[in-house]
């Protein structure tokens, strides 16, 4: 029986190494170690053996058993492997392949730009206020230090809603600043987007219904200085640190000092170009500091409190930050315009 | 305003190069739109003298000249004009010349003659009768001996046109009108540069006689005029300005016409004062008045057309009115040819006044625009007096002694207190008191010993110390105050609790693929029409804007869809092929009890069409909406009378019976009224009403710690049995261990009897404290059918 068990030994050793497959792996495993197996069938020759002969046979067929078993878990680990390595590599992809979209919709670009101007002022600690877009003509014009008389009232520019001029689109969003002091004592720090409407027809730069963000600053001390510093940050923030601004002198009738603020061209540095109109800097904002008058009429004393204010014309930001030619296209909502930002 | 640089430099002395000029006065309040050189376009242009003209030997409308250009031998150039003659001194465009109306001209034979050039015509040189009334029209420009005088031949052409000059464009802001004149702008230049500038005092000779024998004047609207100042000039001749004064014309933009007018336009450029010349024969009684238009008054002004006047300031003798003041004279009393006797007249009008008029009139003059800004008192006076003195300059008749100056009211000089240090901690900077006074001064204020500052009687805008902390600052530089951040209490800064709200309802449908659109929130009864609102529906009571751009933008909207519908059609138009978008828009509702008119609300529009819009993506957006709002207890109601949907795909949804929106498939009339093609869908919803349904903060639910066992059923019933109504049987049978029923399949058709429907649920239960067995699943599913067989006659499948 020895004999028999090192041949059995001998032929299924090299059975199992030649195996080629799991499934003939798993065939010879039956053919050897199953319970109708080779090893098996010698084993119930037992029987008939001596009782000193026994437990050596036994010792024999247990190692074999376990030599075999062995052999085959090597083999199979083995021929897994080159399995999962065929079957890798049938997977292959072509990884150049689009992938498959879920549709995700664009936020509009004017309110993206907004978006990221609140972010700045946010961090500067101002807070959002909003207010009416239909307004009283007091809050838009009269508080804010417009003379009667001023041509930003006449019915050709600003729409109204009743006869006697009491009742108004907003002009501006100004008009919150108003809201705001009126409500709230110093220290002040909002910024005021939202739409306005002006008489214009459309056409490429204008519209009636367009977009401002305003920003005011009221409290003990506060400078033009301040101004320059909170108008620098926006900037820099907004078209890299280094930008230079400049300010020039303008008129608003609710600011004195007013000013309006340039940057230095984004495309050309200050170089010149057809973006900047060859002067190396772009008109970006107006500004100034809270027109005394301004203050008195919401019930602040400009003899304790200063402050300053600034108006962006948002559409335009957006214009120039995406290179965009025509206003119309912001309101025009085509989707192949909408899909790019 | 433009500004010739030469008409500058009578004033003061700038030797900064243009783009220095331009820098310097943009950044200390005259902003420069641009330089233009007016001889840019020129080259190689020069005066040169015809030696002899003669026919052309081979073509008779051809003349060869011989041209004196003085070069050491004459050219020939070949010319078709007929208006030359030997001795007449012309612009020649030589070889290689560039010529302003863009002609570049080079040397040829003409019929065999060889032409080294070109004579040019006004036409050529962009130039026309007015700037050269004597040249004849069709031919070559022959210069006046006047007009080359100091000018040799072959100089360059520039100079002897006046394009030796720069023009400055100036965006100059309405508080400004003092700067709309060459003074005001030299007075600005020589502060910015640190240079003197000199005003002369006009100095008139006077011919004798005495004004009050022409005319007198009183003002009878004194609340409406300040000033009225007046002078005349007799033995008037009428001729062409000198070309002097033609070219600095020219250079600002007017367009010269005789002497007379001439004077009256180069004085309102020089001196900010707009004045007056009419003719004194017009004047009836010989007494002018000031005075308010009758109603229904009508005057045929200057453009020949006839003006009804309604409460207008005129200007009239004892009979009617012989000009519109401040807007534009009466054709009555143009200078004329035959003209002898003019009066200037320059006054001080009411800007309010002056603008009303002029926009009822449609009329908008250089004149008005200055006058309704507001204007000196006290420049009506030197305006005449330098009229006059250029009569007598270019010689143009006879000034009669005595000038008529009518005071109504004084403005006295407004002094305020040079405050410094308040000042100072305005700016952010610090500045000397005396460094402040010294820039004030430059521009024309006084500061006394007392420190009192006067403010100059041009400077209309200067009240208070405000005012002057700008004058300051815009001298110091706005550039050099520094920049500092905000000191000062610390404040919190960040979106409220309803702007967060807002982003995130845009974040979560962006994420569900709609696009953000903005559309404008005017809108016209046509919208409500296409939207097929009936006449009486209430949405049609809007806001109306009185003066509207038109019909469809005098309303301000009650409702956001028709925007939306306009957009959805405007991508299909544009072949988009399909489009989910959306809008977070106010709308504004008519409140009687309201401040401003109306309750501004925001309302959330979505629009969808193609590539798998259909009802239920759409209802699927808006649940996942509710869902992410915390928004729980919806009850969606079929709608059929809403004439925007289709009458059996519209959903109203609601809590606690406040109405949150409806949403459904778009009403094909509807759809045809926007031109929209095929199967579309939108929704509208208040999201005020959606923010007042939230739910509060989701707190952690602990996980099941036991699995969940499923059935699914399917039960038939009449088809008009809502899925709404068959889930809330099932949720109300009692089962409490039912932690969820998902509808999954409806079905129609064989073998379902007609007029009914199959419908599926999957329904799941769980318990806290065990495995459920299958009996219990079993014997809660009974517990469900039996409810839904007794109360809606739906029987298992």
């Amino acid at each position: 029986m020895k004999e028999q068990l090192t041949a059995l030994k001998h032929e299924a050793l090299a059975a199992i190494a030649g195996a080629e497959d799991l499934q003939s792996l798993e065939a010879l495993r039956v053919r050897f170690l199953g319970k109708k197996g080779e090893l098996t069938a010698i084993l119930k020759q037992m029987g008939g053996l001596s009782a000193e002969e026994r437990p050596v046979i036994g010792q024999m067929a247990n190692a074999l058993s376990e030599k075999l078993t062995g052999a085959i878990a090597a083999r199979r680990e083995a021929l897994e492997a080159v399995a999962l390595d065929a079957q890798l590599v049938r997977e292959k992809l072509d990884i150049t392949i689009p992938g498959t979209r879920e549709a995700v919709g664009k936020q509009h670009v004017m309110r993206k730009t907004l978006d990221e101007a609140l972010d700045i002022f946010i961090g500067l600690g101002f807070s959002i206020a909003e207010g009416p877009e239909v307004e009283l003509a007091v809050n838009v014009f009269d508080k804010l230090n417009t003379p009667d008389a001023h041509p930003s009232r006449d019915w050709s520019d600003t729409f109204y809603f009743d006869r006697d001029s009491e009742y108004v689109l907003r002009t501006q969003t100004s008009p919150v600043q108003v809201r705001v002091m009126e409500n709230q004592k110093p220290p002040i720090r909002v910024v005021s987007p939202g739409r306005v409407y002006r008489k214009d027809e459309v056409d490429a730069t204008h519209s009636p219904m367009f977009h401002q963000i305003e920003g005011l600053v009221v409290d003990k001390g506060i400078t033009m200085a301040d101004l320059k510093g909170t108008l620098n940050a926006l900037v820099e923030q907004l078209y890299g640190v280094g930008t230079a601004t400049r300010f020039r002198p303008h008129h608003f009738p609710f600011t004195e000092p007013s000013c309006e603020v340039d940057c230095q061209c984004f495309k050309c540095r200050g170089k010149g170009c057809p973006m900047c109109k060859g002067e190396g800097w772009i008109e970006l904002l107006g500004a100034g500091m809270v027109h005394p008058n301004v203050l008195r009429n919401c019930g602040i004393d400009p003899e304790v409190y200063t402050g300053f204010a600034f108006g962006i014309g948002l559409d335009r930001m957006t214009m120039m930050r995406y290179n965009i030619s025509d206003l119309r296209l912001i309101f025009e909502n085509d989707l192949r315009f909408l899909r790019q930002f | 305003m433009k500004l010739s640089k030469k008409w500058l430099a009578d004033f003061t002395n700038i030797t900064a190069d243009d783009k220095e000029y331009a820098d310097r006065l943009t950044i200390t309040g005259s902003k420069v739109e641009g330089t233009a050189d007016l001889g840019a376009d020129v080259k190689n242009v020069v005066l040169g003298k015809m030696i002899s003209v003669e026919r052309h030997p081979d073509a008779d409308s051809l003349w060869v000249c011989t041209v004196d250009i003085g070069a050491a031998d004459p050219t020939v150039i070949v010319t078709g004009a007929d208006n030359l003659k030997a001795g007449d001194v012309c612009p020649v465009a030589l070889h290689k010349s560039k010529l302003p109306c863009g002609k570049e001209i080079k040397k040829g034979k003409i019929r065999g003659v060889e032409s080294n050039g070109m004579l040019c015509s006004l036409d050529e040189l962009c130039l026309d009768l007015h700037d050269y009334p004597h040249a004849a029209e069709d031919g070559i420009l022959v210069f006046t001996a006047d007009e080359i005088k100091g000018f040799q031949l072959g100089d360059d052409i520039r100079p002897v046109f006046g394009m030796d000059d720069k023009v400055v464009e100036f965006e100059i802001t309405s508080n400004r009108p003092d700067c709309l004149s060459v003074i005001g702008l030299a007075r600005e230049s020589a502060a910015s540069f640190d240079v003197p500038m000199t005003v002369k005092e006009s100095v008139v000779q006077g011919s004798g006689g005495d004004i009050l024998d022409y005319l007198d004047a009183e003002i009878w609207d004194e609340d409406l005029c300040r000033r009225f100042t007046a002078r005349v000039v007799k033995n008037v001749k009428i001729a062409p300005s000198p070309v002097w004064m033609r070219q600095r014309l020219r250079a600002a933009g007017v367009r010269p016409i005789n002497n007379i007018v001439d004077i009256t336009n180069y004085v309102m450029l020089e001196y900010g004062q707009p004045m007056h010349a009419f003719d004194h024969a017009c004047l009836q009684g010989g007494q002018i008045i000031v005075r308010r238009s009758g109603s229904g008054e009508i005057i045929r002004t200057l453009d020949g057309v006839d003006r009804e006047l309604d409460d207008a300031l005129v200007i009239a003798d004892e009979e009617k009115a012989v000009g519109i003041a401040g807007v534009m004279g009466g054709a009555r009393s143009e200078i004329t040819d035959s003209t002898t006797t003019v009066v200037f007249e320059s006054a001080n009008f009411n800007g309010v006044s002056i603008r009303k008029t002029a926009a009822r009139l449609g009329m908008r003059t250089d004149a008005s625009g200055r006058f309704e800004k507001g204007l000196d008192p006290m420049s009506t006076l030197p305006a005449v007096q330098r009229a006059c003195e250029l009569v007598e300059l270019l010689g143009a008749g006879e000034v009669v002694d005595g000038i008529v100056d009518v005071i109504a009211s004084d403005r006295l000089p407004v002094s305020l207190p040079l405050e410094a240090d308040k000042i100072n901690a305005l700016l952010g900077t610090k500045i000397s008191r005396d460094n402040m006074a010294a820039i004030l001064e430059k521009v024309g204020f006084t500061v006394d010993n007392s420190n009192l500052v006067t403010v100059p009687s041009w400077r209309l805008d200067v009240h208070q110390w405000a005012d002057l902390a700008e004058e300051v600052a815009r001298f110091y530089g706005y550039n050099v105050i520094p920049a500092t951040m905000m000191r000062g209490a610390a404040v919190q800064g960040g979106f409220n609790p309803r702007q967060k709200l807002e982003r995130q309802v845009g974040v979560l449908l962006r994420n569900l693929g709609y696009n953000e659109i903005l559309t404008y929130t005017f809108t016209g009864q046509v919208a409500y029409d296409k939207v097929r609102l009936s006449a009486d529906a209430p949405e049609r009571n809007s806001l109306t804007i009185l003066n509207p751009l038109g019909e469809d933008t005098s309303r301000m909207r009650t409702i956001a869809m028709p925007a939306m519908l306009e957009t959805l059609a405007r991508n299909a138009s544009y072949r988009n092929e399909s489009a989910r978008l959306y809008e977070l828009g106010r709308v504004y509702l008519p409140n009687a009890e309201s401040e401003t008119l109306c309750d501004e609300r925001l309302h959330l529009t979505l629009g969808a069409y193609g590539n798998g819009a259909d009802f239920f993506a759409l209802k699927g957006a808006v649940e996942a909406l509710l869902e992410d709002l915390r928004i729980t207890g919806v009850i969606w109601t079929a709608k059929s009378d809403d004439p925007i949907y289709h009458p059996g795909r519209c959903a109203e949804l609601a809590v606690d019976d406040q109405v949150l929106g409806r949403l459904g498939q778009v009403h094909p009339l509807t759809c045809k009224n926007f031109g929209l093609e095929g199967e579309v869908f939108a929704a509208e919803l208040d999201l005020e009403e959606l923010f007042a349904a939230m739910g509060p903060e989701r707190t952690y639910v602990p996980l099941p710690r036991f699995p969940a066992v499923t059935r699914d059923i399917a039960v038939v019933c009449d088809e008009h049995v809502t899925a709404q109504e068959l889930q809330a049987v099932i949720a109300g049978a009692g089962v409490k261990k039912l932690v969820e029923s998902r509808l999954f399949d409806v079905y129609t058709g064989t073998p379902i009897p007609a007029g009914k429907k199959s419908m599926a649920f999957a329904l799941q239960y769980r318990a806290e404290d065990r495995t459920l067995t299958d009996e219990d699943a079993d014997g809660a599913t009974a517990k469900i059918l039996t409810a839904l067989e007794t109360k809606l006659g739906a029987v298992i499948r």
